[in-house]
């Protein structure tokens, strides 16, 4: 404890103006910024794979069930960070047993039970059962086993099972669509709906929240896509890569702008917390709103993708180019959730000061937890691909099994 | 009010009843401080419904309330902890406000060194506003802190997560995370004393009665002449939280 008020006390020390004696600390810290960061990659894989179901986009085929699973890997860690960063997390079940309804956040246990229970885990299921079933006659051993489990002992691969499994994966991803809006909308709406706090409150904000889940979300496919691609020895379809990097393009001129009409907003409104929040923006948030989340993260993958698809470049430097945005594009995207978060929490609510937030490298809510938090759900995705190959060469050959997404 | 006995003829024939005990806990939730409180008889939860005035022009920033504050309640030493604190606004002539608190203002303040420029300067003693429409207790996901039926805002730290989405939900920074308990904290009015009849100890401490504690209900206290004989003002009005501090002759520049 003597630790934690030595560097309460040399964050006094930084403080600009005047804030509430009891504002020093920036309560929600790396671990609240990373729970976003994760929560918008789930929603927005999940939104690219539905774009093959139910959009019948042709061209992202190749992502589909990589999507699918990533989104899966990702929102199994993504309570994580929250259970971490609670004074109490062995008193966390209280929200599912008691839940105080008019709470944004008591919803969370519900949303995130739904979107897991009743859209990920029953789309992954329906969409790989022929192919499990076809899979565990194949095998030995442990994958045997475990294959023929998660079949739950559905094992009709008749044609009219399979067109009924292709029919349930259609209404799982037409309600999933609604779903992932709910999940990541949610969590905006758990920072727009505060209104002591000038920053969040804002109606636009679950929809920032929401176009730049579906940025992150595609970017993160097309470099997993990409990535996975290579280790394969395969080369990445360009027809994908083209669909991909046109989306990505499309939700980041749409994502800007909502942001730039955030911004024009509240500078023609000119509240009275206009004085401060200018301030933030000019000193505390310099570096990652203006350096990073904008020029770096936004309008740097605008300019290489808008290049990109008005030139005719050969396809070893559109790909290049793809990855390049991509990345861009998550780096923007965490600098986003960062500026949310611990940007709201830098200004003092008299609206006459400004606090600093210190980063530590160790500890329960530093840099390497998070690191771990980050790295997590890659891992988990490496198990899943292992048990669940989302590739095409990899389904089973037997007769009336296999190409059940492929020859729609 | 002229309900109450009626109300509780009918919880007692109530009780008779078999499984009465889980309807009870069903129309109306006796908490553990309320609770505690009722069974040392002193004053009867639900009777009164409790607020302050804080008449600003009788502060004289002694820092007296911050320090009976933290005694009584067993508040950290630390100046990152304050269930109340006293700010100092100094508006000088070119129209410049500077704010300080030094330590929640416990050891007073230090006079300016320059004075000849200054148009005015006040003390603003601030504490919970124990908000009729707290937004604290909406926000809570599990119900641990709420509002009595004394009109009170309290935490049950037995039952707090330590999420601390009620501390960003506070428009006013009247609370913390006790790094002891990990969880929520804030002024209570002094629950463990008003409700044995005794006032909140920053009252009691007040050499110049700039705080006057009351029940709302009452219609002749000192809180309620208060009311009658000044303009009330509340912080932050606009966010429509309702406190239940009231405020007298509250410069323009208090937020």
């Amino acid at each position: 404890m003597e630790e934690h008020f030595e560097k309460l006390a040399s964050i006094l020390s930084q403080v600009t103006g005047f804030i509430y004696p009891n504002e020093l600390e920036a309560h929600w810290g790396l671990l609240i910024v990373i729970y976003p960061y994760i929560t918008g990659l789930v929603a927005g894989a999940f939104i690219l794979a539905s774009l093959e179901k139910v959009f019948r986009v042709k061209e992202v085929e190749p992502t589909y069930r990589l999507a699918l699973l990533t989104a899966l890997a990702f929102l199994i860690v993504a309570p994580l960070p929250l259970l971490a960063h609670l004074g109490h997390p062995e008193r966390s079940f209280e929200i599912f047993l008691t839940p105080h309804l008019q709470s944004a956040m008591a919803m969370f246990g519900f949303v995130y039970a739904w979107y897991l229970m009743v859209v990920l885990l029953l789309e992954i299921w329906f969409e790989y059962r022929a192919d499990v079933v076809g899979w565990s006659r194949q095998e030995r051993g442990l994958r045997k086993w475990l294959h023929w489990v998660f079949t739950l002992g559905s094992r009709d691969v008749s044609p009219e099972a399979v067109a009924f499994d292709r029919k349930a994966v259609r209404t799982i991803t037409l309600i999933g669509i609604p779903s992932a809006f709910i999940l990541h909308g949610y969590v905006g709406f758990i920072f727009g709906s505060i209104k002591a706090n000038p920053w969040w409150s804002s109606v636009l904000i679950p929809i920032v929240f929401l176009f730049s889940a579906i940025v992150s979300g595609i970017s993160l496919v097309l470099l997993l896509y990409y990535v996975t691609s290579l280790v394969r020895g395969r080369a990445p379809s360009m027809q994908c890569l083209d669909k991909l990097g046109g989306f990505l393009l499309y939700t980041l001129i749409l994502d800007l702008s909502l942001e730039v009409l955030d911004f024009t907003h509240r500078l023609y409104e000119s509240e009275e917390s206009i004085h401060i929040l200018s301030e933030l923006i000019y000193s505390k948030l310099f570096m990652s709103l203006t350096i990073v989340q904008l020029l770096i993260g936004t309008l740097g993958p605008i300019l290489v993708l808008a290049l990109v698809r008005s030139s005719t470049l050969p396809d070893e430097l559109r790909r290049v180019a793809y990855v390049i945005a991509a990345m861009l594009v998550q780096v923007g995207i965490f600098s986003t959730r960062w500026n949310v978060v611990i940007g709201g929490q830098l200004f003092s609510k008299s609206l006459r000061g400004l606090t600093v937030y210190k980063v530590e490298i160790g500890g329960a809510e530093g840099v390497l937890v998070g690191l771990a938090f980050l790295i997590l759900p890659f891992l988990i995705l490496y198990a899943l691909v292992k048990i669940l190959p989302p590739w095409e060469e990899a389904r089973p050959v037997e007769a009336g099994v296999s190409g059940m997404t492929a020859t729609k | 009010m002229e309900e109450t006995p009626a109300r509780r003829e009918f919880l007692v024939e109530l009780l008779k009843l078999p499984c009465s005990a889980a309807l009870v806990s069903v129309l109306g939730p006796v908490t553990d401080a309320e609770a505690s409180a009722a069974k040392e008889g002193a004053e009867a939860v639900g009777e009164h419904y409790y607020g302050m005035g804080i008449q600003v022009d009788k502060c004289i920033g002694c820092g007296r309330c911050v320090e009976a504050c933290k005694s009584e309640n067993d508040v950290l030493r630390e100046p990152f902890y304050f269930r109340t604190w006293v700010e100092r606004y100094v508006v000088h002539s070119d129209g410049k406000v500077t704010v300080d608190s030094p330590n929640g203002g416990i050891q007073g303040f230090e006079a300016p060194e320059e004075e000849r420029d200054i148009l005015r300067s006040f003390f603003v003693p601030k504490l919970c506003n124990h908000c009729d429409r707290p937004p604290c207790v909406q926000v809570c996901p599990v119900g641990a802190t709420f509002k009595s039926r004394d009109g009170v805002v309290l935490v049950d730290a037995d039952y707090c997560i330590g999420c601390r989405y009620c501390i960003q939900a506070c428009p006013y920074g009247a609370r913390y995370l006790d790094p002891r308990t990990k969880v929520a904290d804030k002024c209570t009015f002094c629950y463990h004393r008003i409700t044995k009849g005794l006032l909140p100890a920053c009252v009691e401490a007040c050499p110049t009665q700039a705080r006057i504690f009351g029940d709302l209900k009452a219609m002749s206290s000192p809180l309620r002449r208060m009311m009658r004989m000044s303009s009330l003002q509340v912080l932050k009005p606009a966010l429509n939280t309702e406190p239940k501090v009231f405020y007298s002759t509250l410069d323009k520049e208090v937020r």
